[in-house]
């Protein structure tokens, strides 16, 4: 197991201290040879940024948002695909097809081909109801983005929890039935217990992808308009990438490294009890 | 198990095909608008539908922005890295399931932890040290990056899955006289396979659809097909029977091997945590 654990090691230990080491210099790459340690100056000034505050808000709205919508929505949609019907395949796969779609991909079809206010199809829907258009991503950018992230993440919510729910005791659901609980009940009372661990992990796993949304950000709004779309990940692309400020993007990644690791430590316990 | 009457079946089906459809709605809507003239495709959804067909979407897409180009980029990285990422995780995974020590259980949720270490905060220093190392916009830097990136995941499914090959199984061909390289080619090999196969599935699934170093660290050169996309959010990205083939022609590898691999994806995503 050697050379994995190296290659892990490196990939990890390498890029990181270099990122903290650049958080505590003044360096600029349009202004290169006049690196000089300045402490926590890049800190400061990345936290008082109003960006960054409307950047953490955003961060929170969007994984807020994204995992209400595809929790609540992944429980009804894994019941339902958990009843007898035919063809299930077909639709389970109809239904988790979204998850394959790359990034890029999705967020463009759903801002060109279906948010489009002139154009897309809910437009031309609305035009021929008699309605006038609305403007997505110019009346609720922050709401079309979450939109097009949750269409990606319910069929990850509803896998999870159908292949949880396939490993229900069936016995233990039809005895229930025969002593009289209501559907209801048992939904409460043996169905969600049983779908507790399951929810638990598929939150923590998609919140460690959600609080790294950019693609979706940068090929739909590049995070405008102004900061409305700008989450934390995007803000230090922006200051890194963009304005060639690195040590303040790498100030931004110390800060969003530590935001993923509380996240971390809880679905690592989850995981780990698991290898008991 | 209880008879369920048909009517019960019929309505379950019927409920549940319409929401598979809502939900894919947006991929059926570009297969078929990938099919129609540009002027049809910005028609009424009817008018959409009740056009004539036709191929040249696909071959405009090739011919102004070298496709196949894109396409085999995407090919190169994510075949790359999964072969490249199995190599060094199989045999990891392999001692650590069957000659497991007393940090085994350790290393495993270490190498789960760098999983959790989100892109953006190494995004400068993998940049300033691509550009040292001349890997930006290369295939080969690309490929590197995925490897790292998935390989506690290769790693974790490996292992659930060797971990389920009984060790009895391993005495039994000891008792039978099989020696070690037998025990492993004939009888550890084709119990993994399955493993394997799944594993391998998922890792080129995700490294297909992975867009944050794709994006970042490529420009002409070596962009796979993500980075390609993201160059349609210009003012070209609103031909829609464009957009369409070019976003299907993206899509559709990835759709037929998520086909096969719904169960196994549950188990790669979840580090085991789901079966």
């Amino acid at each position: 197991m050697a050379p994995s654990v190296l290659l892990l090691l490196g990939w990890m230990l390498v890029p990181l201290t270099m990122t903290i080491y650049f958080s505590f210099l003044r360096y600029n790459l349009l202004d290169p040879g006049t690196e000089s340690f300045t402490g926590w100056t890049n800190y400061y000034y990345f936290v008082t940024d109003p960006s960054f505050t409307d950047a953490l808000i955003n961060t929170i709205f969007i994984f807020g948002g994204v995992l209400f919508i595809t929790t609540i929505g992944g429980i009804g949609f894994s019941l339902l695909l958990d009843q007898p019907m035919w063809k299930s395949g077909l639709i389970r796969m109809l239904v988790i097809a979204p998850f394959f779609v790359m990034p890029t991909v999705s967020a463009l079809v759903w801002k060109n081909m279906f948010m489009n206010p002139v154009n897309g199809f809910f437009a031309k829907i609305a035009i021929f109801l008699g309605l006038q258009p609305f403007d997505f991503f110019g009346q609720a950018p922050l709401l079309s983005v979450i939109w097009i992230i949750s269409w990606q993440w319910l069929p990850f919510a509803t896998l999870i929890l159908l292949t949880a729910l396939q490993s229900l005791d069936r016995d233990q659901l039809e005895a229930s039935e025969m002593d009289g609980a209501s559907s209801f009940s048992r939904f409460i009372f043996i169905i969600l217990p049983h779908l507790a661990r399951p929810i638990t992990v598929a939150i923590l796993i998609q919140t460690i992808f959600l609080l790294s949304i950019f693609a979706e950000i940068l090929v739909t709004t590049n995070g405008g308009p102004g900061t409305a779309t700008t989450n934390l990940t995007y803000l230090i692309y922006v200051q890194s990438l963009l304005q060639f400020d690195v040590g303040a993007g790498s100030a931004g990644g110390v800060i969003a490294i530590i935001l993923a690791n509380i996240v971390a430590i809880f679905l690592m316990r989850m995981i780990g009890k698991n290898l008991e | 198990m209880r008879a369920i009457s048909n009517n019960r079946k019929a309505l379950n089906t019927a409920i549940a095909l319409t929401l598979g459809l809502l939900m894919s709605f947006p991929i059926l809507w570009i297969l078929i608008l990938s099919f129609k003239s540009e002027l049809d495709a910005i028609g009424n959804p009817l008018q959409v539908l009740l056009s004539g067909w036709t191929l040249d979407s696909f071959s405009v897409v090739q011919g102004r922005s070298d496709y196949l180009k894109h396409f085999s980029n995407s090919v190169i990285i994510s075949l790359g890295s999964t072969f490249l990422g199995l190599l060094v995780a199989i045999p990891s995974a392999w001692a650590m399931a069957f000659v497991p020590g007393k940090q085994t259980k350790n290393i495993l949720m270490w190498m789960l932890s760098t999983k959790m270490l989100p892109p953006v905060g190494v995004l400068i220093p993998i940049y300033l040290l691509f550009r040292d190392f001349d890997l930006l916009d290369t295939r080969i830097g690309l490929v590197i990056i995925l490897t790292l990136i998935n390989l506690p995941i290769i790693i974790w499914m490996l292992y659930s899955y060797f971990k389920e090959i009984p060790g009895e199984i391993l005495e039994a061909s000891r008792m039978d006289g099989a020696g070690f390289m037998q025990e492993i080619v004939y009888v550890l090999t084709p119990m993994a396979i399955p493993g394997i196969a799944s594993t391998l599935i998922l890792n080129i699934i995700l490294s297909w659809n992975e867009a944050f170093w794709t994006i970042n660290l490529t420009a002409a050169k070596a962009a796979p097909l993500t980075a390609f996309i993201a160059s349609y959010s210009s003012p070209e990205g609103l031909f829609y029977a464009k957009l369409s083939a070019a976003s299907i022609m993206a899509i559709a590898p990835i759709l037929i091997m998520g086909w096969f691999s719904q169960k196994q994806l549950v188990r790669g995503l979840t580090f085991g945590a789901v079966k």
